[in-house]
């Protein structure tokens, strides 16, 4: 058997280039509209990676499509920006691939819960260790304004023009059932308070997700910052234990005049699923990086059972 | 040269145990050095219905299942009924007199009545395992072979199992031995003992030979033999298998953990394959390397999930939006596909694009001998212009690459294909975007919409399959160039039509070549079109309606068959399907033949 690649070795890199937020950023200014909650998030998401120290070459993130899946091509780390819906499901496949990159999942409500929703379900419950960031407009942006499966009942839309009457997903109780160990939500307007939600999210080993209310200035006047700012309430300001399940879920639920953010729901006993692959656990490595091709032990072996 | 060659036909009930006494038939001849072809025409159901095994063996090259039975067993009233009438001078039936009765057989069929229940000592199951013995008992081979198969096939029921069914199996050698007549000839041996792998097992083989670390998948039939040996081989071989929610899921996960660097695979059915559609685009897009398998079934939608059929050509060469490149190949057979897989993961890996294979119901659940020395797994491992952490990789300045213009991931370069890191390696970051990109991976509307860029791009990708043909073996005619006829297939016909090819020359004197095609994209267009402007008759072979690939021949060659024989009853061709359709189309009789499958309905 012969490789045209060398055999990677775990010696550290030799010199790592000091890192600073500017670091993170990307060559291409994003073309979000001015005043779009996205910038706030890529601003905490660049943050919260320089404040936790990660290395930019050791980070991928992956995006489905819609205005904020551009992100990973504004980011200066590893990136895929996939198709509509299935940043999950490639991230996956990464993560598997390379457990030992730091894989986090961005893009909008209309990708994650709408066309993506299979893979969010299936993703959770098998508590891969993503960090999937959802910046829910409640609205299709890149699309020029579609009802989204988060526009609130009697929305107006372009495909709503009488109002929405159909009944929104709500993400932070459909995530605290469907198996995910870190469920909180942010917003654009208290980019702090994302910052730490942000970090606790990519610190957390399992799937985290984080609800982030990024409002669309073009295509929502309905769900506006002046909308949000005087309704968002910080749970860790109001004593919310995120390990008790059923405050959690009723907390989830609160709509209206005080919406809460941060931290809903944290479980930290249950493995993720690399854990519990032993093929991980080998001493070898992440798979990518190792050698192919069969011993002759293991394809005399296979060659028996034909026998 | 064969001296003889003979076949058994088991049929009944779903869960009467046919495919097991399969299995044990097919051991027991492979281990005698015989070469052989065993098909299960079974149903989607787990009971009931009705399901005919043929194993065919030979001392000679055994390519299909051939077109006669010998040993006939009939597990039930329906299976007698519906194939005593096709048994010829010479076969015997092997039935339970109790339950069963024969209708009129042609003269000298031999019927062989036996006291299944007596023999069986009660277990109304085993009545397979005594007709097992008599079997044996007519072909000449000693009962000896017998017990260490059935003690191979019994062993997870536990000691008892193994012990009553040896001695039901020899209580009806005996009893053959005593009422009934062997036949005049005895299965031969061949020189050396052979195995015995279906294509599933062959493709899982091959995957795990090229090195495929990532596997996924969701449980579609005729594909969910290669999960199955994936699943069960995956912790002693190091692969992470994972089944996933919806085929949409397993090609994005296959994508995701290709762009790390995993050799990944995946094998579906023409329905999951539709649903992968759009992803390995996107594998053609972002320029990651893949192996998809399609296990063609009959279609469409659910169409025969049991059944086989070459009717996905079409699908498979439209997949995804826009021109991408991809390799798309067809193996002939089991052995075919173990050598192909390997083989076409070098080659996607080279030139960083998807690998599409069409396998199908008949090689894929069908089993064929192998000879233990041709499965080499010692394999050539290639993988091109990669570039993993420490390998080439290490960067004085690990977090460039994206923002200085250090690496450009998608750089045009002659060939197409350019030098490719995976996430990870210090000092070539980029995004791998599904939108049109620069060579460093930006996207083109991010800046300027730029109609020359976009023009650069595409043709950059499409210059990769220019290299990538000329790594595929070009088709060659077997046969002479003067032959009267040329019949022309691809995938898994190939065997049938060489023996068709064979029976016209010994049976009908008609001298016939055949061309098969197995790389399907890139084709060599042009040494098919020069093999075949010299042809007198073209007829195209294959196993679905509307004649996918004579269609295709003639979008890419401007060649026009003579004459067409398709068969898309959900069976798979017999050659003497072949031989009578190509007798009628010489005899100016058609230009189109669907030969019936003679089984009565």
């Amino acid at each position: 058997m012969s490789t045209t690649t060398a055999t990677p070795s775990t010696a550290p890199i030799s010199t790592p280039a000091a890192l600073s937020k500017e670091t993170y950023k990307g060559r291409i200014h994003p073309d979000w509209c001015p005043g779009c909650g996205d910038f706030s998030v890529i601003a905490a998401l660049q943050a919260a990676l320089f404040e936790l120290g990660l290395k930019p070459h050791q980070v991928l993130v992956v995006s489905g499509i819609g205005c904020s899946s551009n992100l990973p091509g504004y980011m200066n780390t590893y990136g895929m920006h996939t198709l509509h819906g299935r940043s999950l499901a490639v991230a996956t496949g990464a993560k598997l691939g390379n457990h030992e990159l730091k894989v986090i999942c961005t893009g909008g409500d209309g990708d994650g819960y709408g066309i993506g929703c299979n893979h969010f379900v299936h993703s959770m419950r098998r508590n891969v260790d993503l960090t999937y960031i959802v910046m829910d407009n409640q609205i299709y942006g890149l699309t020029t304004g579609q009802v989204s499966p988060t526009s609130v009942k009697g929305m107006k839309t372009k495909s709503t023009p009488n109002g929405n009457v159909e009944n929104p997903i709500n993400p932070i109780p459909m995530a605290i059932v469907g198996g995910a160990t870190y469920v909180a939500r942010a917003f654009s307007g208290k980019q702090k308070h994302m910052i730490e939600i942000f970090k606790g999210a990519i610190q957390h080993k399992g799937f985290a997700l984080v609800d982030v209310f990024s409002p669309c200035v073009t295509y929502n006047k309905d769900n506006t910052y002046q909308w949000f700012n005087p309704r968002v309430k910080i749970l860790e300001e109001q004593g919310h234990d995120p390990t008790d399940f059923h405050k959690a879920i009723d907390r989830g639920y609160q709509w209206g005049d005080e919406i809460p953010i941060g931290l809903f729901w944290k479980r930290t006993e249950l493995p993720a699923l690399e854990d519990l692959e032993p093929v991980l656990h080998d001493g070898q490595g992440p798979l990518a990086w190792r050698k192919l091709g069969l011993s002759s032990e293991q394809a005399k072996v296979l060659v028996e059972e034909l026998l | 040269m064969a001296t003889v060659d003979f076949a058994v036909g088991i049929g009944g009930e779903n869960g009467q145990g046919i495919a097991s006494t399969g299995d044990i038939l097919a051991r027991i001849f492979a281990r005698r050095g015989l070469h052989l072809n065993a098909y299960n025409a079974y149903q989607s159901i787990i009971r009931g219905g009705h399901t005919f095994l043929t194993v065919r063996a030979s001392d000679g090259p055994v390519r299909s299942m051939g077109d006669k039975i010998d040993v006939f067993i009939p597990l039930n009233q329906d299976t007698m009924d519906r194939h005593l009438h096709l048994l010829e001078a010479g076969a015997c039936a092997i039935y339970d007199r109790d339950k069963i009765k024969p209708g009129a057989a042609a003269a000298g069929v031999q019927l062989c009545p036996m006291p299944m229940k007596e023999l069986a000592k009660g277990n109304p199951l085993a009545a397979n395992t005594a007709a097992l013995g008599a079997t044996l008992q007519l072909l000449g081979i000693e009962a000896e072979p017998l017990e260490a198969v059935v003690s191979r096939q019994f062993k997870k029921k536990g000691d008892a199992a193994v012990a009553q069914n040896i001695a039901i199996a020899r209580a009806g050698y005996e009893y053959a031995a005593q009422n009934f007549k062997a036949f005049p000839w005895r299965a031969p041996r061949g020189p050396k003992p052979l195995g015995v792998v279906t294509g599933n097992q062959a493709t899982a083989l091959g995957g795990a030979a090229a090195g495929v670390k990532f596997y996924a998948a969701y449980p579609m039939s005729p594909s969910t033999g290669v999960l199955m040996w994936m699943a069960s081989h995956a912790r002693q071989l190091g692969i992470m298998v994972r089944q996933v929610e919806d085929e949409i899921g397993v090609m994005n996960m296959v994508i995701g953990a290709a762009s790390t660097g995993c050799r990944a695979m995946c094998a579906t059915s023409g329905g999951g394959f539709a649903l992968m559609s759009e992803a390995i685009g996107m594998g053609g897009m972002i320029e990651v390397p893949l192996v998809c398998v399609d296990v063609q079934r009959a279609g469409p939608a659910t169409g025969v999930p049991t059944k086989t059929e070459q009717g996905d050509l079409w699908q498979v060469l439209g997949a995804g939006q826009g021109d991408y490149p991809r390799i798309i190949v067809a193996p002939a057979n089991q052995l075919d596909l173990f050598r192909t897989i390997p083989e076409l993961f070098n080659i996607c890996d080279k030139y960083q694009c998807p690998g599409l294979v069409l396998s199908d119901l008949l090689i894929s659940e069908g089993t064929a001998s192998v000879d233990p020395a041709e499965l080499d797994f010692n394999v050539r491992i290639e993988r091109g212009e990669l570039i993993l952490a420490d390998g080439n990789g290490a960067a004085a300045e690990p977090f460039s690459g994206y923002n200085n213009g250090a690496y450009l991931r998608f750089k045009n370069t002659e060939s197409g294909i350019s030098p490719r890191a995976v996430p990870g390696v210090p000092g070539h970051i980029f995004v791998a975007a599904t939108d049109e990109h620069d060579e460093d991976g930006t996207l083109i509307s991010d800046e300027f919409t730029n109609p020359h860029k976009r023009r650069m791009m595409v043709e950059k990708r499409a210059r990769k399959m220019q290299g990538a043909i000329l790594e595929l073996a070009p088709p060659k005619l077997v046969g002479p160039e003067s032959a009267t006829v040329t019949l022309v297939g691809w995938g898994s016909t190939e065997g049938v039509i060489r023996e068709a090819v064979e029976k016209l020359a010994g049976e009908e004197g008609i001298v016939a070549s055949q061309l098969h095609i197995k790389w399907i994209v890139p084709l060599h267009a042009a040494e098919i079109a020069r093999i075949l402007a010299r042809s007198r008759n073209v007829i195209v072979v294959e196993n679905n309606y509307s004649g996918q690939f004579a269609r295709y021949l003639r979008s890419e060659t401007g060649i026009e068959a003579h004459g067409h024989i398709r068969k898309y009853d959900g069976e798979p061709f017999m050659p003497h399907h072949i031989v009578a359709s190509v007798k009628a189309q010489l005899a100016g009789e058609t230009r189109l033949s669907v030969p019936v499958h003679e089984v009565i309905a």
